[in-house]
């Protein structure tokens, strides 16, 4: 196994200076770094096969076509698919919980039914769905959650009924990190005939996603967080859904046969990829599903509890800190605040010193609301992450209080 | 003083700093100084909301020069709203809708007043600007001889309400 300063070594940016100081990058909620193989596979197809997939009569789009088409098989066997043809590539999350959301109302949904999302949630997996409420006359359930961020169980169960039609809930919260019991959620939804999609945003890259395993009928990530390029993303679904939901796009790559009166559509998974794909970022996305399984899922949850237990036990030690989200079942990501000071001051000064942390609603402002709070610093670990990078957030956020006190 | 001299004094007053940490106490020591806002300006028609830090603005028009009054829950964005004020509190809409704010680049923030920190200060500017725009119209002889009608006529120290409001 690769030692941590060879990882290290593997992520070109990780090696840079931010203000002439080492960077200390705990944004990975946001976006992943990149790996030097990620970087290279992109490179290599625009420096040496680049072309259109699926159309051309030629040689370079045949290469092209080829490595797009493994890319979606690493992608299938990374999360355990039955078919490679189960995996439809998006731009990224959010927009692959719009394009079910689209196609999943037009097919499924009437007035009066129901969707079930949690108190935990990203925007990308709250917006969609009520604006296909509105668009159906559907309603939107959410699943409240206890003090510490977990959700209610008890609650969720009470809220199915015939009316649901979907569950659609996230694998980790990214504002807290906590990981949500999925299995316990689609089993009772699947015992009542209910579908459930898990928003993989913050799950992909923090555990071993097995999608047969886990019996969800649709999974939606994004390559960018899991050490892959922007603007290419998954959505999963299970091939009987996938057959049945209408396109949510028209266009070329996605027909069978157009006449002016009428067009049948392509076989999956191309039905629901309209368009040129951003096929070099699919290619980059499978390399870094390669090079994640290269570590080894296992080190990497390894390594990554490590960091969760020390940056814990060093944080909780200072004075007047908050965390939020305090749960045994966590991913590396802790979210807090430090005692009468703003989290934009907090982050702002960190920001001098070379540290990278998000501040404010993560894009979840119902969980923080939840908290009577308009904000959190958020530090978002993962395995190329060090235990001398959570003294440095320990120092700087010392320095903060100081600063402000 | 004007504008320009104003901004002059506040480069002179941070070129004396010679690390990022002395500039940012120093924002955060004048960002405490700043006088605090009366809670019941501290409302939505006045609040400018920022993804990072909410800024209030309260503008009061003497018919001569317009006053602002503002605020921000966080402490640096408060320190630099507080620059803000000095520049740009007390002058004629005609000088604000003029005004060029140079000092932000020359002190080392201009990042904070970029568009892509969502902190409220650039929509503050933008939002400052607007009201001496509205009070500059406002005060323009109308080509009508009928006196304007009431909602246009609130007393001159009334603030302007939300339709003038900037999208942030």
């Amino acid at each position: 196994m690769k030692s941590i300063e060879e990882i290290r070594a593997d992520f070109p940016l990780l090696n840079k200076k931010v203000y002439n100081k080492d960077l200390v990058y705990f944004d990975n909620g946001a976006t992943t770094q990149k790996p030097q193989c990620v970087i290279d596979a992109v490179n290599d197809v625009y420096l040496n096969y680049n072309s259109n997939i699926h159309r051309g009569v030629h040689r370079l789009s045949d290469l092209s076509s080829e490595a797009y088409e493994n890319a979606r098989k690493t992608v299938s066997s990374f999360i355990n698919s039955a078919k490679h043809q189960e995996v439809i590539f998006t731009p990224g999350t959010t927009s692959s919980i719009n394009a079910l959301a689209f196609s999943f109302g037009e097919r499924y949904i009437k007035s009066g039914d129901e969707i079930i999302v949690s108190y935990l949630e990203h925007h990308a997996n709250i917006v969609p769905w009520q604006m296909m409420c509105e668009r159906k006359g559907a309603v939107l359930k959410v699943i409240p959650v206890f003090d510490n961020g977990e959700i209610i169980l008890e609650e969720y169960y009470k809220l199915l009924n015939s009316r649901t039609k979907l569950v659609s809930v996230t694998q980790v919260s990214n504002a807290l990190g906590i990981i949500l019991p999925v299995k316990q959620i689609i089993d009772a939804a699947h015992s009542a005939d209910i579908p459930v999609l898990i928003d993989g945003a913050q799950g992909i890259q923090h555990g071993i996603v097995d999608v047969r395993k886990m019996n969800c009928d649709f999974y939606v990530f994004s390559g960018h967080k899991i050490y892959g390029p922007t603007g290419i993303g998954v959505l999963y679904g299970r091939e009987k859904f996938l057959d049945e939901l209408p396109p949510y796009q028209g266009g070329g790559d996605m027909v069978d046969k157009v006449t002016f009166e009428k067009t049948t559509y392509n076989e999956l998974p191309f039905k629901f990829e309209a368009g040129t794909t951003n096929y070099a970022g699919a290619i980059g996305m499978g390399r870094a599903l390669e090079y994640v399984t290269e570590i080894g899922r296992e080190n990497i949850l390894q390594m990554e509890h490590s960091l969760l237990q020390y940056a814990m036990e060093k944080l909780s030690a200072i004075n007047d800190i908050i965390i939020y989200g305090k749960s045994d079942q966590k991913v590396s990501i802790i979210s807090f605040l430090l005692k009468d000071i703003h989290q934009y001051d907090a982050g702002m000064i960190l920001d001098k010193m070379g540290i990278a942390v998000r501040t404010g609603t993560h894009c979840a402002q119902p969980i923080m609301e939840r908290f009577g709070i308009d904000g959190t610093i958020r530090a978002s670990m993962c395995f190329y992450n060090t235990h001398e990078e959570v003294d440095k957030l320990v120092e700087g956020l010392l320095k903060v209080v100081e600063m402000f006190s | 003083m004007d504008i320009t001299q104003v901004q002059n004094n506040i480069i002179d007053e941070f070129s004396v700093f010679e690390d990022w940490m002395d500039k940012y106490n120093f924002l955060i020591d004048i960002g405490k100084d700043l006088p605090v806002v009366d809670p019941r300006y501290k409302t939505k028609d006045y609040l400018i909301e920022g993804c990072q830090s909410k800024v209030w603005l309260y503008p009061e028009y003497d018919g001569n020069i317009i006053t602002f009054k503002a605020d921000s829950d966080a402490i640096i964005t408060r320190g630099i709203v507080s620059l803000l004020i000095k520049v740009l509190s007390g002058r004629t809409p005609q000088e604000i809708i003029s005004a060029d704010l140079f000092f932000i680049d020359r002190i080392g923030l201009r990042q904070n007043l970029s568009p892509t920190r969502s902190n409220g200060l650039l929509s503050m500017v933008r939002q400052m600007k607007l009201y001496a725009m509205a009070y500059q119209v406002r005060m323009t002889p109308s080509p009508v001889t009928q006196p304007p009608t009431p909602p246009l006529t609130p007393p001159l120290t009334s603030p302007l309400t939300p339709p003038f409001k900037a999208e942030n």
